[in-house]
């Protein structure tokens, strides 16, 4: 337990405080701009001038960025994108006001997003394109290369090639599949379930991969720098499973390491060095070095939970936000 | 689990009831009562609302089968979304009410709190409360089995429109009623008129609330011509409602509750292992169960209840010097095996 050790190297007086007065529901960085998505209507640009974007008339339920553009989600029926002047436009609407709870930015400037059962993908040209999934859509991502879609529902998940006329490929497991993610090599998919545990499939040759043993739903999964592992919440530790042979984590052991008496509820991967950043349920925040274990706290304890952690592009600047509205920034 | 922040738990309360029998106007009911509460209400459909509400929310009512191999752990995968999503308005209301459609069976509904950590994390389920239209229901129980299992399954049961049938038939209806359900508070109502506080904030999943197990008579106040034949002292320890109270005695074929009394200790070493396996094998036709338990040596009341396969059970309070220390367990289901459920329950009488 970490506690009973010396403490730990601490960077949490160098953290810029944030007063975010409203539950932390993502965080993102436009440019060199931190930007935290609140739970209700409005992102808070944290700059040199703090300031707050209204963009929804309601909860927002999703986010995703792409360094230039913030897209969310809301439970008014709206997908709004926000980029780094602070301007918000409406990209759709839908026409039930259903909630868009799904949200996904493409490497090539596509946007997708979902409504109930039907995903849309607007291509980088402008072509609004929809699929209808078996039941509600759960999750959503593009492959890091080409163009396709994983779109997660009941019993699976499906890759849907939007801008052919391709058939979708299903891939079957039983059960409720949640969040998805495709490591940066595009070999492996992987999705969080209902149950605590992780499902993964090699897309070369469908084989299954279950990663379970946690203590709760993972809610939370980052590939680590190069794809080496992909790093999950869920457990009182940082999970990390190695991705990085043909064969991905089959018949391998996880990596167990910040070992804690809380659970991790979120964690960001330091987009260049082999480093973690675990937000905790306690609301400690620490920095994980995957090599030899070795933690540096941000943010003390304090009982609210951490909900939102990101890095800017450059892995110079760490940003997180609770579940009671306090934030912050370190630059490293 | 109960936890010491259950009272800052958002309660959810279940609204069921077959088709047309007035789920929709007591939602009305609730939502237009000057009582300063605001609720989020999930919906399965949109429109049949009347009241203004921003906090609505239109379910799809996706039933998902959890991967533990039991085929009645269900929960509703879009209620995880849903609540997860609301939660994010935290502070703008006070209550959450779903409304299932008439064909739902509760259960799914009921087992969302208890199988997702993050939902149970953040609300708590109040109570399932049954919409019965008095003038179709006999109809409905001979020919929908939703409509029986959501009166067998609830806490609270509205008899709906008693304006439209007789007082001989509503006496009929109650007894048919006490047959499938004997632990249900039960209210007469005319177009889902019912005091607010019969429905909202019940408690009747919290542990710390189950005080006795014992079955319920009418509880509405227009009840007065059974009040001469009621007995003053129920025979707690029989099995199955009894018809002391006036009531014709209704024994469904397919729908039994199973009432257990022991004022022996039990031992906790076979209790806990039987009732395991006993929820393991027969949980798909257990709808409810719930008990109060004295274990030798053991100065604590232990409470348990369970929906199916989910057991939820936890030390309670001492036992007061002026109570019978007895244990008594009811079992609501299908088809039970009662004798195989009394023989075990009596294997776990601790040997003194």
């Amino acid at each position: 337990m970490s506690d009973t050790h010396a403490p730990i190297p601490s960077l949490a007086d160098r953290v810029r405080p944030i007063e975010a007065a409203a539950s932390v529901v993502g965080v993102h960085f436009l440019g060199a701009i931190p930007v935290f998505v609140l739970g209700e209507e409005a992102l808070l640009f944290a700059g040199d001038d703090e300031r707050r974007v209204v963009a929804h008339a309601g909860a927002i339920l999703a986010s995703a960025c792409d360094g230039k553009r913030i897209i969310t989600g809301g439970d008014d029926g709206k997908l709004i994108e926000t980029v780094s002047d602070g301007q918000s436009r409406v990209t759709a609407s839908d026409d039930k006001r259903r909630w868009i709870d799904q949200v996904a930015l493409g490497p090539d400037g596509a946007v997708a997003w979902s409504a109930g059962k039907t995903a849309h993908v607007l291509t980088g040209k402008g072509e609004d394109r929809s699929f209808e999934a078996p039941s509600t859509v759960a999750g959503l991502c593009f492959a890091p290369k080409g163009f396709r879609l994983a779109i997660t529902h009941y019993n699976g998940a499906t890759l849907w090639f939007p801008n052919t006329g391709a058939a979708p490929e299903r891939l079957e497991w039983k059960g409720s599949h949640l969040g998805v993610t495709i490591s940066p090599d595009g070999k492996f998919l992987v999705t969080c379930m209902q149950e605590p545990m992780l499902h993964g499939w090699r897309l070369a040759d469908g084989k299954h991969m279950r990663m379970s043993g946690y203590s709760a739903r993972v809610r939370s999964l980052d590939w680590t720098a190069g794809g080496e592992f992909l790093a999950t919440s869920g457990s009182e530790q940082l999970i990390l499973w190695p991705f990085d042979g043909k064969d991905g984590p089959m018949g391998r052991q996880p990596q167990i390491l910040a070992r804690a008496e809380a659970r991790a509820a979120v964690v960001a991967s330091h987009p260049r060095q082999p480093v973690v950043a675990v937000g905790y349920a306690d609301g400690a925040v620490k920095l994980v070095r995957i090599d030899d274990d070795a933690l540096i706290l941000v943010r003390q304890a304090d009982g609210q939970s951490v909900s939102a952690l990101g890095w800017d592009g450059t892995g110079q600047t760490l940003a997180f936000g609770t579940e009671s509205g306090a934030a912050g920034v370190l630059a490293l | 689990m109960p936890t010491p922040d259950t009272a800052s738990k958002i309660p959810v309360t279940v609204l069921t009831g077959y088709l047309g029998a007035g789920k929709t106007t007591l939602l009305n009911r609730i939502l237009s009562e000057p009582h300063g509460k605001k609720f989020a209400v999930i919906v399965n459909e949109f429109g049949e609302i009347g009241i203004d509400n921003e906090l609505v929310v239109n379910a799809d009512e996706e039933v998902f089968e959890m991967n533990n191999g039991c085929i009645c752990c269900t929960v509703r995968g879009d209620l995880v979304r849903i609540i997860d999503g609301l939660m994010r308005r935290k502070g703008k209301f006070d209550a959450i009410i779903v409304e299932t459609t008439g064909l739902a069976d509760p259960a799914p509904v009921a087992q969302t709190f208890f199988m997702d950590e993050a939902v149970g994390a953040k609300t708590k389920l109040d109570a399932v409360v049954t919409v019965a239209d008095a003038k179709w229901l006999t109809d409905r129980l001979k020919d929908a089995p939703e409509a029986k299992s959501q009166i067998a399954f609830a806490d609270v049961i509205l008899l709906n429109k008693t304006d439209l049938v007789t007082p001989d038939e509503l006496r009929d209806l109650e007894a048919r009623i006490r047959g499938l359900n004997p632990y249900a508070r039960l209210h007469r109502t005319e177009r889902a008129k019912v005091d607010i506080a019969e429905v909202l904030g019940r408690n009747a999943f919290d542990l710390d609330r189950i005080l006795t197990i014992e079955p319920e008579f009418l509880a509405s106040e227009d009840h007065d011509h059974h009040h001469d034949h009621a007995h003053g002292n129920h025979d707690h320890g029989s099995h199955h409602h009894h018809a002391g109270n006036g009531l014709k005695h209704y024994h469904d074929e397919e729908m039994q509750s199973v009432a257990l009394r022991t004022d022996r200790a039990l031992n906790p070493d076979k209790f806990f292992p039987w009732i395991q396996d006993l929820v393991a094998k027969d949980g798909p036709s257990i709808l409810r169960c719930k008990g109060i338990l004295s274990f030798k040596d053991d100065p604590e009341r232990f409470v348990f209840q369970g929906v199916h396969m989910i057991l939820d059970g936890d030390h309670q309070r001492p036992w007061r010097a002026d109570e019978t220390r007895d244990s008594r367990i009811v079992f609501i289901g299908r088809n039970l095996p009662e004798e195989k459920i009394r023989q075990g329950f009596e294997s776990c009488i601790a040997l003194t």
